[in-house]
């Protein structure tokens, strides 16, 4: 046969290819790039007062459980589902802390802190299995969980109060080492390098992509799909509770009706920043950035004098047009 | 002793029996091939042995010792490994990942892919990748778990020929080395050049082992075939009183005879001249093939679901390229699918379910004219004798009722060309006898009828004359009355005229 075929000619193993990392990682280049943009706009929003360090930490402060519920809900629809209490599992977790941690030491604070993440973890885990045992649509579990989550932290805590240690608030609201480097952004870092990339480059990272890539052909892989999709919710869980202690420790107190306007967010976080909703691809660093976008663009309107419910409107515009764009993208690659 | 010996392997679904009695037998050191028509249960069998569903009764044995394969992970821990039809590598991770997702010794991998001469980048994307190149990698996959069984199910289908040779020379190799390979494949020449013996599966049953020898294809599909024809033809009845009457409205204006539908070099698959054809009024035009061999591109085509890459389509004269199903049924060009639930509202009443192509005339806006509608579809549930007790949703309707269901949608609506595709798949037989008589009864109306079918006695049955396709090219072309299984299978398998070409 004299058929070249285009399997047997491909080239063998290539170096560092510029090409197909901006292919592979475009979107996630996109969003940081708008990113950038966004803190631009936000110096030149605040003109003529000048931007300073302290701007750039309180736009992290204001972004942090946003940015935790965004890493949360990106694991999640990884792996092919999605959860709509994630928002009041923050909450849960944020009035708990509050509740418990006021008056106390820093650490017995930091104790208290460990404990409420394996609660994360546990209550993720629990969602996650009521959808795998039941087979009801992650949905509708979840939106059923979050009317639950919701009452819990409503009976924990019927309005906001409580307290943290100061120290224990300079973990989410105070500086590292240099001025311009937000201790939010430190712990973002190492949340992201300690509990998500060891898993992301192993089998258990592989297997979330793969169920949510193709539930039939992971399972004939040999992926224990059921144990997998729990998996994905504890380690959105553990997020999620991050979130909820970032929020007790950036406003120093518990707020129990956070939770909504947090999930519906992250959703949006997790579309902006590259992941598909219907499961396998992206990844969770690109939606921590589109939750600090999402944050910005309120700011901006706020400090241009702009009446605030306009920026929810730029905000849903943004989306539109910026997952539009992607889908446009994506049908001329296929054609 | 055997390697693996699977004694009365049966399983049911509901009340279907995909697998009646299977035994296979395959020694350390053969090529061993698996045959059968379509539906034969081979695909069921396979299923079995790599851990996909479980069987309700008979044992399977490996090494001796009996075994339950639970899970794929189960039939890789004893010694199988499975290479399936489509590919099974995930698309949105890299090889790498995927091999690491799997477990495999990735330098292993590699190494069977340089000995086959392929030089894949492990780091790209396997969504990435082109069809023959998955194939191939999962071939290496499960080469490199070193099993002492490889299952190669249908890999050569999507092959190109000089891949295939590598995939031969592979199972060669692996039976030298002692260990065992089971072949499916729907090409005999490749079974008989090198397979060193092949059991034969036909109603879930297998019929007999013997060794293929080149020449002897005929004799294969003798076993292949058995009885089944007069078994059919008897519990179908090739004559029927036809109690069912068209409507009117699917009498076309066409005189019958006249061409209806043209088919041009249209590519399906392989062959680049593609296949053509014309279908005349009043004629019912049968489509014989194996699994997978462009049939379903053709009709895909027709029914306005894709476009087609080259060819030409003519209906009632003019050019008729539909860009989607709508387009081709304002052509009076329209489907009857095999999987009913393509056609169907299941949640709803079967008035809406046969009313529902009238809501789609452009001309109709304003209210639904229920008189009208009512009329219409009274007549085609009439026509079609449809049961009609379980009113309120077409899902509760038995199989049978079902598939009438799809047809009288077109009764009601009329159109000129109806493309059947394997209208009577799982559905009993007193309801195939009143299908048939009533597509007939549509052709003697002036349709035209185009009929796919898996089940080949239904060709003699049912149709006037049939045409044969085999890797996308049109083998063989007869009236019905030539049209019996060893002919049809021949055709089929690409043996006959074209052989000399291959």
């Amino acid at each position: 046969m004299t058929t070249v075929d285009e399997a047997s000619t491909t080239v063998g193993r290539r170096g560092f290819d510029a090409r197909r990392v901006a292919i592979r990682h475009g979107w996630t280049i996109g969003v940081y790039v708008l990113l950038v943009l966004l803190v631009i706009g936000y110096a030149w929003a605040l003109a003529p007062v000048a931007f300073t360090s302290f701007d750039l930490g309180s736009i992290v402060i204001g972004a942090l459980p946003l940015v935790f519920a965004a890493m949360a809900q990106s694991v999640i629809v990884i792996s092919g589902g999605i959860d709509l209490s994630l928002g009041v599992m923050v909450a849960v977790i944020n009035v708990i802390a509050a509740s418990l941690m006021e008056h106390q030491s820093f650490a017995t604070s930091l104790l208290i802190a460990f404990g409420l993440m394996v609660v994360g973890v546990v209550i993720g885990a629990i969602n996650g299995g009521l959808v795998v045992l039941t087979g009801v649509p992650d949905i509708v579990v979840t939106l059923a969980m979050s009317f639950v989550w919701g009452g819990v932290a409503l009976v924990i805590m019927r309005t906001p109060g409580g307290g943290a240690p100061n120290a224990f608030q300079s973990l989410g609201t105070g500086t590292f080492i240099s001025a311009w480097i937000p201790s939010g952004a430190v712990i973002i870092a190492l949340v992201l390098a300690a509990a998500w990339l060891p898993l992301r480059w192993r089998r258990p990272g592989f297997a979330i992509f793969a169920i949510g890539s193709n539930r039939d052909r992971a399972y004939l892989s040999g992926v224990n799909v059921a144990q997998t999709r729990v998996m994905a919710y504890a380690i959105g869980g553990f997020f999620a509770a991050m979130g909820g202690l970032a929020a007790t420790a950036t406003t120093g107190i518990g707020t129990p009706y956070a939770g909504n306007f947090i999930t519906l967010n992250s959703v949006a976080a997790v579309v902006l920043g590259g992941v598909s909703l219907a499961g396998g691809k992206g990844g969770v660093v690109g939606p921590v950035a589109a939750a600090l976008c999402l944050t910005l663009v309120p700011s901006i309107m706020v400090f241009q004098g702009i009446d605030p419910n306009y920026g929810q409107v730029i905000q849903g515009a943004l989306i539109v047009v910026v997952v539009m764009i992607g889908g446009l993208l994506l049908l001329r690659e296929r054609s | 002793m055997p390697f693996l010996e699977v004694q009365n392997v049966a399983k049911r679904y509901g009340p279907v029996v995909a697998l009646k009695s299977a035994d296979l037998v395959v020694e350390p050191g053969e090529v061993h091939a698996l045959l059968g028509a379509n539906g034969a249960g081979k695909s069921t069998l396979v299923k079995i042995l790599t851990g996909v569903i479980r069987h309700d009764s008979g044992t399977i044995t490996v090494d001796g010792k009996p075994v339950r394969i639970g899970s794929p992970e189960g039939a890789r821990k004893v010694g199988f490994a499975p290479v399936f039809q489509d590919p099974a590598m995930l698309p949105d991770l890299t090889v790498a990942q995927n091999l690491r997702l799997t477990r495999t010794d990735i330098g292993a991998t590699r190494e069977w892919l340089d000995r086959m001469e392929l030089t894949v980048d492990l780091t790209e994307m396997t969504a990435d990748l082109p069809l023959p190149t998955l194939r191939m990698l999962d071939l290496a996959r499960a080469l490199a778990r070193d099993p002492q069984l490889l299952m190669l199910d249908e890999i050569t289908a999507a092959l190109p020929s000089d891949l295939a040779e590598k995939v031969f020379a592979v199972m060669r190799e692996w039976r030298d080395r002692g260990r065992s390979v089971l072949f499916i494949s729907h090409r005999l020449a490749e079974v008989t050049a090198n397979c060193d013996r092949a059991s034969v599966l036909r109603d879930g049953r297998t019929v007999g082992t013997l060794v293929p020898k080149s020449g002897e294809e005929e004799k294969i599909v003798e076993l292949m075939l058995g009885t089944t024809r007069s078994e059919l033809a008897e519990s179908i009845g090739a004559d029927s009183g036809g109690e069912a009457t068209v409507v009117e409205a699917t009498a076309p204006k066409v005189a019958v005879g006249e061409p209806q539908l043209e088919v041009r070099n249209l590519v399906v698959g392989d062959d680049a001249d593609g296949i053509s054809f014309e279908l005349r009024a009043g004629e019912i035009l049968g489509v014989a093939a194996l699994e997978g061999q462009g049939q379903d591109l053709l009709f895909d085509y027709l029914a306005g679901q894709r476009r087609p890459s080259g060819g030409e389509m003519v209906v009632a004269g003019r050019p008729f390229s539909p860009r989607t199903p709508f387009e081709a049924i304002r052509s009076g060009v329209v489907l009857v699918p095999a999987d009913r639930m393509l056609a169907l509202l299941p949640q709803r009443p079967i008035r809406e379910n046969i009313a529902s192509p009238l809501y789609n005339r452009v001309s109709r806006w304003g209210p639904i004219n229920r008189r009208d509608e009512t009329r219409r579809v009274q007549k085609a549930i009439d026509a079609l004798s449809i049961d009609t007790r379980a009113q309120r949703q077409a899902r509760r309707l038995s199989g049978g009722n079902q598939q009438k269901l799809t047809i009288a949608r077109w009764l009601a609506a009329g159109f000129t060309t109806m493309l059947c595709f394997d209208p009577t798949r799982g559905i009993d037989v007193g309801t195939k006898r009143q299908i048939y008589a009533l597509l007939r009864e549509l052709a003697e109306a002036g349709a035209a009828v185009l009929l796919f079918t898996s089940e080949l006695p239904e060709i003699q049955l049912v149709c006037d004359r049939t045409i044969v396709v085999y890797r996308g090219a049109v083998t063989g072309e007869m009236p019905a009355s030539e049209a019996d299984e060893p002919a049809l299978l021949k055709a089929a398998h690409g043996l006959g005229k074209v052989e000399a070409a291959a």
